[in-house]
């Protein structure tokens, strides 16, 4: 997994609610076996004129304009900011992988679908939960069109915004766990398995108790 | 000292280990499998030479993406001619092979939807933790069971360790009280709580459903109910065990027999929230106040009674949700205030993991019987969630009444749920759906979802356009 310490980078503002999975990978492409290569169907069906299919060169269709995902200087961004509820319906992972594979560190919000929201710790994705009115604010402020940018500094736990005279922080809150592994680039399966001999001492517990669990 | 919830005494039992923070290390007792969100997890364990923790809690299954045609069913995986959904129900084929791993395979006739053929099975039992790679395992929360869906990472790790790596979510009740009326059901219940609480009223919870109108479902209505708990933003839902869940779980395949089985009946009398229990946040519902329910919009909260109006966004005072209903009419190509009963439909889709047990095969077809579907709908479908769902519906003559009336009746898969297969609809087409998401492009691009049970998607089959399935 690839480390996340600090980023900056500019702000897409994706002025919707309720930003669904199916919405960010559409399923057709769901039956790729492979992490990679999502990147060019993210948002499919809102960035292309015309629907899309696996195996299609994507860099041959026509854009869809008005999404801000084909729009200057947007185009070039690395932080998503969306309104609440982002990333709900489906357990699809392949909207992380999505998301990655484009290009996008961070997605700010004012607040994330559980699985999505888990997901995205298991890939570098930093999902960050800020108030509706400083998610207002970032919208308004992203939306003048001449590149915003944001610094997300993990360690401190901070967003960071920066212009000649100013600068302003806007703290936010993370677990301990999920920012140490994201800090480090860890994965978690070779941390549990540290405590393989407790899981089977809890596991010779429970055939005794519930013989019918391990059938 | 106060009494535990159901949801604490399941989380209690499972705990393996519990850091400072609360990370804990959560001992999964099932884990079912499908072909959409395993292969990069087998390709994990691949790479990093790992095993199987425990393959014996694993059962696998096909269905997001197999065909619902018998043409295309007759030989296997061979009759897909889709050759990248033919290579990933390949994969889980080989996969489950390499790994020593149960599953029921696309030409068994256990196969069906992973959500209908654990509870048929018995693979999910009261008491027991499972998970999928699928959002909708809060379906497997109707028996006692604490259940939840999990990213491919997640898949994974439960893998390799029979764990799985969880915070403990807070408690929530929703007490549907006293009695629904004739003709009102599962799915009118739990999407009239997704209406009151909205899609993300749930986030960060385990939801209980309690209460008359829930204790007097049957375990098909309750599963129908728990599936969409996820919709209502909770990972979990869940419904204490009582005589019910123990009678539906008796002499199923996985289930446990002899002294066993009393020693396990003996367990499962337990899981059930204490008289004296703390609920975080409680929700009550007066269920006699339920009435058919119709989804006019793209999120499952945007849901009315078949008997009122489209809303009109002017009438909404926060510019953000007033921004969201129009931009749900535009898509549904939908007025502000119609009468949701004069909306006319194209296509009639009854299957899925909410609605797809054989319950809800009878409830639409005492619709259907002895009617013909209207003539401006082009298809109207009856998938079954299992191969056995669908045997027992052909015993009983149902899928006879299904044909009569002129609905097409498939083999079991996930089909127009999600369109992954050639089950979908156009762009622009307008579907009554028993399905669970109303999502843009959800059942095909451009398509428009409207959600209902199964009596009232065969009444709008028959009707041609929405009608309250009482009065037909
Ligand atoms: S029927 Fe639909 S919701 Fe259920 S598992 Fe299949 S695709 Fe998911």
């Amino acid at each position: 997994m690839e480390k996340f310490t600090t980023h900056s980078g500019i702000v897409i503002p994706l002025d919707r609610s309720n930003v669904d999975t199916d919405a960010i990978i559409p399923k057709q492409y769901l039956k790729s076996i492979s992490r990679t290569g999502f990147g060019p169907t993210l948002f499919d069906d809102w960035r292309y004129a015309e629907p899309g299919e696996p195996g299609m060169d994507h860099s041959k269709r026509k854009l869809n304009k008005d999404f801000v995902l084909n729009q200057e200087p947007y185009k070039n961004g690395s932080i998503l900011l969306a309104r609440e509820n982002f990333g709900c319906g489906s357990s699809r992972e392949h909207a992380v992988w999505a998301l990655e594979d484009y290009g996008i560190r961070a997605v700010i919000a004012p607040g994330f679908a559980d699985i999505f929201y888990n997901n995205s710790f298991k890939n570098g994705l930093l999902p960050i939960v800020l108030s509706e009115k400083k998610v207002d604010d970032l919208f308004v402020k992203a939306s003048s069109k001449d590149g915003y940018s944001l610094t997300i500094d993990l360690d401190k736990q901070l967003v960071i915004e920066q212009d000649r005279e100013t600068t302003e922080e806007t703290p936010f809150e993370i677990d301990e766990f999920r920012k140490y592994c994201l800090l480090n680039g860890l994965d978690d399966i070779g941390l549990t398995l540290q405590y393989a001999d407790e899981i089977k001492a809890y596991e010779k517990r429970r055939r005794q108790e519930a013989p019918w669990l391990f059938a | 000292m106060t009494g535990k919830t159901l949801y604490d005494k399941l989380w209690d039992a499972h705990v393996v280990r519990e850091e400072d923070d609360g990370t804990a290390l959560l001992y999964i007792d099932r884990h079912l499998v499908h072909e959409v969100t395993s292969p990069q997890a087998f390709e994990g364990l691949r790479m990093a030479k790992r095993d199987v923790w425990r393959k014996e809690s694993i059962v696998a299954v096909p269905d997001h993406n197999v065909p619902t045609t018998t043409a295309d069913r007759g030989n296997g995986s061979a009759g897909i001619s889709d050759p990248i959904a033919k290579l990933q129900i390949d994969t889980l084929d080989k996969n489950c092979a390499e790994f020593g791993i149960n599953e029921f395979h696309m030409d068994d006739i256990r196969q069906g939807i992973v959500h209908v053929i654990g509870p048929e099975q018995g693979a999910t039992l009261p008491g027991m933790t499972v998970v999928c790679g699928d959002s909708h395992t809060s379906t497997h929360g109707a028996f006692g069971a604490l259940a939840h869906g999990i990213g491919t990472s997640e898949v994974e790790h439960v893998m390799a360790t029979g764990c799985l790596i969880q915070k403990k979510m807070k408690n929530m009740l929703v007490s549907v009280d006293g009695k629904v009326g004739p003709g009102v059901t599962a799915k009118d219940i739990v999407l009239a709580i997704i209406g009151q609480i909205g899609t993300a009223g749930g986030t960060g919870y385990a939801i209980e459903f309690a209460g008359e109108a829930i204790q007097d479902l049957s375990m098909e209505g309750r599963m129908t109910v728990c599936n969409m708990a996820i919709e209502a933003g909770a990972r979990a839902g869940m419904i204490a065990v009582d005589d019910k869940t123990i009678e539906y779980v008796k002499n199923r395949p996985y289930a446990p027999t002899g002294e066993i089985w009393d020693k396990a009946v003996k367990a499962w009398r337990d899981l059930k929230s204490d008289d004296d229990a703390a609920f975080d946040e409680i929700v009550r519902i007066h269920a006699g106040s339920i009435e058919p329910q119709v989804t006019w919009g793209t999120s499952p909260e945007m849901v009315r009674s078949v008997n009122d109006k489209v809303p009109d966004p002017a009438d909404e005072s926060d510019p953000v949700k007033a921004k969201a209903i129009s931009d749900a009419l535009d898509y549904m190509g939908l007025e502000a205030g119609q009468p949701i009963n004069e909306v006319t439909i194209d296509k009639v889709f009854i299957g899925s993991c909410t609605n797809s047990r054989i319950e809800d095969m009878r409830q639409a077809a005492a619709v259907v019987k002895g009617q013909k579907v209207a003539d401006n709908v082009k298809l109207a479908m009856v998938v079954p969630g299992s191969g056995l769902v669908k045997k027992q519906a052909e015993d009983e003559g149902l899928d006879m009444i299904f044909k009569e009336a002129g609905f097409e009746w498939r083999e079991p898969g996930c089909s127009m749920c999600l369109a992954m297969n050639a089950d979908r609809l156009e762009p622009g087409e307008r579907c009554a759906s028993t399905s669970n998401r109303n999502f843009e492009g959800r059942q095909g691009q451009g398509g428009r979802t409207h959600l209902v049970g199964p009596a009232m998607a065969a009444a709008a089959a028959v009707k041609g356009h929405f009608v309250d399935v009482r009065s037909v």
